[in-house]
């Protein structure tokens, strides 16, 4: 009962005319991000990093909300128009969608990912709202050993167990924690990796290790490439879904809705995996399975479902743990760390108005992003014909701005590059990005628990596996681990 | 020796490289005895090991021919002349952006990517670029307040003339 007065208390902060604006402007920027292939809300989000020295940190999450929730919806539409994934979740949104959209069925398409979005992100924002409180009660009771293994959970999680390479992500990791190393070392006053560059004292920031993985390396592998100009499908027939698609549609966005929220949640994070899920089920579940690869509706209704309730998901660990599972909820622990908010289970209890306002305003952004994407996706459609060439050098125009704003430094612009090839390498080969943000950012969070905990056990080492709760997710992690090896080791001949 | 050529087997060997620098970066970290418990050196030290296990393991994958890439990757070659655009269009702002200031350096940037990506019209991709550059500075980064930088040469020219 309790939280429904917090949730009211929350809808008097999200429905005050100026959150309302942030929130439009966050759903509308994060559609529209979401529509251009290659860019994402963790980017945006980074680049708009330096708005949280202007207005209020509530304002502030308010609009990184509604890009990171406006950014699903806007992907959908790319997959479904262009046969190219505007984001790695919708990849089998594009198998199927852009089928139907080649039988001039792209607004049909377009409906169901869109009202499939709602829904998903409407019950996803649910859960949050109930599953959050009660982890926090459970996460009070959190050492800083419990803490420290519980991100050792996550570090495995994002990066063994997502993507194609248990060692292609670890490696992106334990990049990414290198990069977070760099600085000055706040409890012993030593730098580390500075290279005798006094611009690295202060650390690398996260805004240059976004824009460089997520904007330079991505404009340096596109244009490594032959250019292929995509054709953009047009929307014929205003008919959106009919009767027969309705009767299709909802069960998969329940089902999806279902699969996507936990996957979401549990730090094994990562929109991919329940799409797939939800892909194959709705596929043995339908009575026309020969329709999927031909465009069946369901085969879109139901992997969007999943990829907004799973984006929810995240949400949870993050507000009530401080713990990020994607890159783009790590990227908004740093905004927390640039306000000195202190993300974790006390975050509900010391701010109540931030994070019940920001938990409103996710059920109002979700009806404004209905509305946006079902009337307004002809409009959306037209971002995508926005010329390549300008288009790039738009991007590296803002990764400017993001960058040489921080401190005025050519450091910062050579570093951004220089990380913007690591980019491209790892896009190149196959590395997943998010394990190095994450890495980055929850790294130095990680050493302190650990030293935390040592500081408690006089330097007992054994602390680690006497706790029973840390006990129990260090298991966890060796499990995360060590289960895909086995099940490859197995598998070969 | 074909074995070497192999883009993947490279990669590993830098991965290992990396490593190797931050293991001797870490060493050179001096170490309070007062913090001999958990001091700065311990993750740093954790991290590059890692990264060189890691890197070793990689490169044992690749060597076997275990660690490819996909053909479309393969096959997709390398567009050295459109990166090389992209690359004098990044050195040129990082040289340019302190002494002529934001705008001018965007703009060269946005010709030299617009021409990396195929276009064959630099004075209007400078025109647009210029428009853009303009958007974005007055717009966006005085909006929130980031100092992006006038130009020190373009200001004292300026002081210089008053």
């Amino acid at each position: 009962m309790e939280t429904f007065s917090l949730l009211a208390g929350g809808f008097a902060v999200a429905l005050q005319p100026i959150n309302l604006m942030w929130a439009l402007v966050g759903v509308t920027l994060g559609t529209a991000i979401g529509v251009l292939p290659g860019l994402g809300p963790a980017l945006t989000i980074a680049l708009l990093l330096p708005i949280t020295f202007s207005v209020p940190p509530t304002a502030a999450f308010i609009l990184f909300a509604g890009i990171y929730y406006g950014a699903m919806y806007g992907g959908s539409t790319t997959s479904i128009l262009l046969n190219t994934p505007g984001e790695s979740a919708t990849i089998i949104t594009a198998l199927e969608g852009h089928k139907m959209a080649k039988q001039g069925r792209a607004a049909a398409a377009l409906a169901t990912a869109a009202i499939g979005s709602f829904v998903a992100g409407t019950i996803g924002t649910i859960g949050l709202t109930f599953l959050a409180p009660p982890l926090v009660e459970f996460a009070l009771r959190f050492g800083p050993a419990d803490y420290f293994s519980l991100m050792i959970v996550a570090f495995v999680a994002v990066s063994a167990v997502l993507g194609t390479s248990v060692l292609r992500g670890l490696t992106a990791l334990a990049f990414g924690i290198l990069l977070g190393l760099v600085g000055i070392d706040l409890q012993t006053g030593q730098a580390r990796f500075t290279f005798g560059l006094p611009e690295l004292l202060d650390g690398i920031n996260v805004i240059v290790v976004a824009v460089g993985l997520f904007a330079v390396g991505e404009t340096l592998y596109l244009a490594a490439r032959p250019k292929v100009q995509a054709s953009v499908m047009t929307l014929q027939g205003r008919a959106g879904m009919t009767k027969d698609d309705w009767k299709r549609s909802w069960k998969p966005w329940l089902r999806g809705s279902a699969l996507g929220f936990p996957f979401g949640a549990l730090p094994a994070g990562g929109a991919e995996v329940p799409t797939f899920i939800s892909y194959f089920l709705e596929k043995k579940l339908s009575k026309k399975p020969e329709e999927f690869g031909h465009g069946a509706i369901e085969g879109v209704a139901g992997p969007e479902a999943a990829n907004n309730a799973s984006a929810a998901g995240v949400l949870v660990p993050m507000l009530a743990l401080g713990l990020p599972t994607s890159a783009t909820a790590a990227i908004m622990l740093s905004a927390f760390q640039s306000y000195g908010i202190n993300p974790g289970p006390l975050l509900l209890q010391n701010q109540p108005e931030l994070v019940w306002g920001l938990i409103a305003s996710l059920y109002v952004g979700n009806v404004m992003l209905l509305v946006l994407n079902l009337p307004l996706v002809g409009l959306w459609a037209k971002i995508l014909t926005i010329p390549a060439p300008w288009l790039y050098g738009g991007i590296l125009v803002f990764a400017t701005i993001g960058t040489y704003g921080i401190s005025q430094s050519w450091v910062d612009l050579v570093l951004l590059y220089l990380i913007g090839g690591v980019g491209y390498l790892m896009r190149r080969f196959d590395f997943p990005t998010a394990p190095a943000v994450i890495g980055m950012i929850l790294g130095p969070l990680a050493e302190q628990e650990f030293r935390r905990a040592m500081t408690i056990s006089a330097g007992d080492m054994t602390t680690f596996v006497t706790r029973p709760l840390s006990l129990t997710l260090l298991v966890i992690a060796a499990l995360l681990l060590l289960i895909p090896l086995a099940v490859r080791l197995r598998n070969r001949p | 020796m074909d074995r070497l050529r192999k883009p993947e087997v490279l990669l590993a060997l830098g991965v290992i490289m990396l490593g190797i620098v931050a293991l001797y970066e870490t060493a050179e970290i001096p170490v309070s005895p007062m913090y001999a418990q958990v001091g700065p050196t311990l993750v740093a030290y954790i991290a590059s090991g890692l990264l060189i296990a890691l890197g070793l393991a990689l490169l044992a994958q690749a060597w076997r021919g275990i660690w490819t890439s996909p053909p479309e990757e393969t096959e997709a070659g390398f567009d050295l002349r459109a990166v090389g655009w992209l690359l004098l269009g990044l050195v040129l702002n990082i040289g340019l952006i302190g002494p002529l200031g934001f705008i001018p350096a965007s703009v060269l940037l946005f010709a030299c990517t617009a021409r990396a990506f195929g276009s064959r019209r630099p004075g209007r991709d400078a025109l647009i670029g210029l428009g853009f550059a303009a958007v974005a500075y007055f717009g966006f980064a005085q909006l929130l307040g980031i100092n992006i930088g006038e130009g020190d040469l373009v200001v004292s020219l300026l002081e210089g003339l008053i």
